[in-house]
């Protein structure tokens, strides 16, 4: 399974992302191979609007199964969903601390948004 | 995610022209060295007073519009046809012969134009649609911007703002930031709202301020941003301020004082001053209105 | 004639002049308030409320018994406003600007357009004043679709004001397309100045004749008059500084009722739009001044 980490770095020591959709970039992280990719998700920063949707296409671009963030807003969780993709909210600092967080199954998904849209 | 929490307070008003900017300038003084935001991108007018010194311009772009290139237009009409928002005009040509144009000023990029035109003759070119700049300011750092002319008022380029605001105060460990906020309820407003910490309604004690105030707290409750009211100029009418802080008081916003009807507001702004860096008698209001604010802050 | 009365600043008495004008009119007059996000003008022009109706912008909707998934409508989308991310398109409605393209590219017909309710339009009439205004509902994001509903109750053959809200953005521009004239309103302070450069370039770069109203003369100084007096601007009327216009406005009271020594300012403002319009029409095309 893919997890992708939202994150403004590109490594695994850089900083979690709390936001989904206005995050810059992306770490497409292979549960199985071990490996990682990065996702730049500049498109959606400059959005006007929809920021979170066309984030959430980019999730199923890359086939991802589940995406671990702070916070996501109403559009994101309902295009998320749709696309059967999970959202788990983290407080960890770095990308590792959450994946490592996530492996050890404290990470739950979320049922709903927790943010507003637009949230910066 | 870093560790140190930034307050972030916006100054809105729903009906325009209360004094919202005038407030704002004097709260940036009172804030000492806050990263200030003026995300009234539509008509900005925080500048004219903080006299801010450019560091970094940056475009914004936003949207398409639709180009036809008119040596290739076939003539056919499917473009006015299809568009929804009245910005394709027909022209006719010397020789009689129809072509069509977009008007850029009505044009909403939405590309069905492009899509559909048989003749393949249409561009789908971005739009820079405005700039935004970081600057300096006596006060402190200063994030604002300017949208063009016609521009959709989207709240991106509000959101821009803010997000640059604060990349400002965690890089500087800045622990404020104030906002000038748009007037209005509709998406700029909300792009200014959303994660606040605190929005504070500027009103006028008149029955349209009294009519707007009740839609901006709902709009703020709607987002959850907790709220403040505070009445200007409001010996115009004592017995409309009493009203309107009670309404206040009935949709949990706080009232955080009142500021009187004193011409030193425009002389401070003539001399381009803020009002508390005047002796103008509503400065001591403004203070008070600045102490009770910082008092209801949720993390002293 | 249609009358646009706007300003680059909120707050400068766009609202004023307009409902003072309509009150002094003397014949059937229609007055538009196009400030669909905070409508004032219907608490000085106390009428009879005639006529209420939703007001709605097209949004699709999915068959999804007729989609095959091919996503031809989510790559034309440029709002994303619809988007397939699972078996079939999901809508976001709030996103859709109702420019139709989605239904006119799907291949299967799947999609059909539905009403979203974005605000309502009311009517009112009051002593040969008919007020139509728009009222946008709190949480939708645009306005300009509302406005074009307001405009669209426009009677043609009777004279109408429009009353915009603030600022150069697209509501602004959506209400005041397609005037004879615009009055810009603004006062003679630095904030009041920068704004009516915008205004002025927006009025500008849509090719409507105008001109300006400088309200609370006395209250700042000199800058507005020398700005139009160097770039050939009339001014069309000047209201003094006086406290007692603020407080009859702040009662919702009309300051040609409260105030009577003011009447004549305001027919003189009808006189000379009247008169420039005039003078345009005789010109026989629209000045450009850039």
């Amino acid at each position: 399974m893919k997890i992708v980490f939202t994150t403004s770095g590109e490594t695994l020591e850089a900083p979690l992302d709390g936001r989904f959709g206005r995050a810059s970039k992306f770490i497409l992280y292979d549960l199985e191979k071990d490996y990682y990719e990065v996702i730049d998700n500049r498109k959606s920063l400059n959005s006007a609007q929809g920021a979170g949707i066309q984030a959430a296409e980019a999730m199923v671009r890359a086939g991802a199964g589940g995406v671990v963030t702070g916070h996501c807003g109403p559009n994101a969780f309902r295009a998320l969903s749709a696309a059967g993709i999970a959202i788990y909210s983290c407080g960890e600092p770095t990308v590792a601390a959450a994946l490592e967080a996530f492996r050890s199954g404290a990470l739950k998904p979320m049922e709903s948004s927790d943010v507003e849209g637009h949230w910066i | 995610m870093s560790g140190a929490i930034i307050e972030e307070l916006v100054v809105i008003s729903g009906k325009g022209g209360t004094g919202k900017t005038s407030l704002t300038a004097s709260f940036a003084v009172l804030a000492g060295n806050p990263v200030i935001a003026d995300c009234d991108v539509d008509a900005a007018d925080l500048h004219l007073v903080l006299a801010p010194g450019v560091r970094e311009r940056h475009e914004f772009r936003g949207g398409h519009e639709a180009v036809i290139r008119m040596e290739e237009c076939a003539g056919c009409g499917i473009c006015l046809d299809y568009c929804r928002f009245d910005a394709v005009k027909m022209i006719r040509e010397p020789n009689g012969r129809p072509s069509y144009a977009v008007d850029q000023v009505s044009c909403e990029g939405c590309g069905v134009c492009v899509r559909f035109c048989p003749a393949r003759a249409i561009d789908f070119t971005e739009r820079v649609c405005g700039e935004w700049m970081v600057s300096a300011t006596r006060c402190g750092p200063m994030i604002h911007a300017r949208l063009g002319l016609a521009a959709e008022n989207s709240g991106k380029l509000v959101s821009i703002v803010r997000r640059e605001a604060r990349r400002i105060a965690e890089d500087n460990g800045i622990g404020m930031i104030i906002v000038d906020g748009p007037p209005g309820i509709g998406c700029p407003v909300i792009s200014s709202l959303t994660g606040a910490s605190i929005a504070l309604v500027v009103t006028e004690p008149t029955v349209s301020g009294e009519h707007d105030l009740e839609r901006i707290l709902a709009l703020a409750k709607h987002f959850s941003v907790p709220t403040a009211v505070c009445v200007n100029k409001w010996d115009i009418n004592p017995s409309m301020t009493e009203r309107i802080e009670k309404m206040a008081g009935e949709a949990d916003a706080r009232t955080v004082g009142r500021i009187r009807y004193d011409s030193g507001v425009t002389r401070a702004q003539l001399r381009q001053l803020a009002v508390v860096e005047t002796d103008a008698p509503s400065a001591d209001d403004i203070r008070h209105v600045w102490d009770n604010l910082v008092d209801l802050n949720p993390n002293p | 004639m249609i009358l646009a009365v706007a300003s680059g600043k909120g707050g400068t008495g766009k609202t004023t002049v307009s409902v003072n004008l309509a009150r002094i009119f003397g014949s059937p007059v229609q007055l538009l308030d196009c400030d669909v996000e905070e409508p004032n003008s219907h608490l000085f022009i106390k009428g009879k409320p005639d006529n209420r109706e939703i007001a709605s912008i097209k949004v699709p909707e999915v068959d999804e018994s007729r989609c095959d998934a091919c996503g031809e409508c989510g790559r034309l989308c440029q709002y994303h406003a619809i988007a397939l991310l699972g078996p079939a398109p999901l809508v976001f409605p709030e996103l859709c600007h109702g420019c139709g393209g989605c239904e006119k590219v799907c291949p299967r017909g799947a999609i059909r357009e539905i009403d979203r309710r974005i605000g309502i339009v009311e009517t009112m009439e009051a002593d040969g004043i008919t007020l139509i205004q728009g009222r946008l509902d709190v949480g939708v994001a645009m306005a300009p679709p509302l406005v074009r509903a307001v405009k669209s109750r426009l009677q043609s053959g009777v004279p109408a004001i429009l009353d915009a809200p603030p600022g150069t953005s697209c509501p602004v521009i959506a209400t005041i397309r397609g005037s004879d004239f615009v009055a810009l309103v603004t006062e003679p302070t630095p904030f009041g100045l920068h704004d009516l450069e915008l205004a002025v370039d927006m009025v500008r770069e849509l090719g409507i004749p105008f001109g300006v109203v400088i309200n609370r003369v006395g209250a700042g100084d000199d800058r507005v008059h020398a700005f139009c007096g160097g770039n050939k601007i009339p001014v069309l009327l000047e209201i003094p500084d006086d406290r007692r216009i603020a407080e009859a406005y702040s009662r919702g009271e009309l300051v040609v009722d409260a105030l009577p020594e003011y009447r004549s300012l305001f027919s003189t403002l009808l006189w000379k739009i009247r008169g420039s319009r005039g003078k345009e029409r005789r010109a026989g095309h629209v000045r450009r001044d850039n």
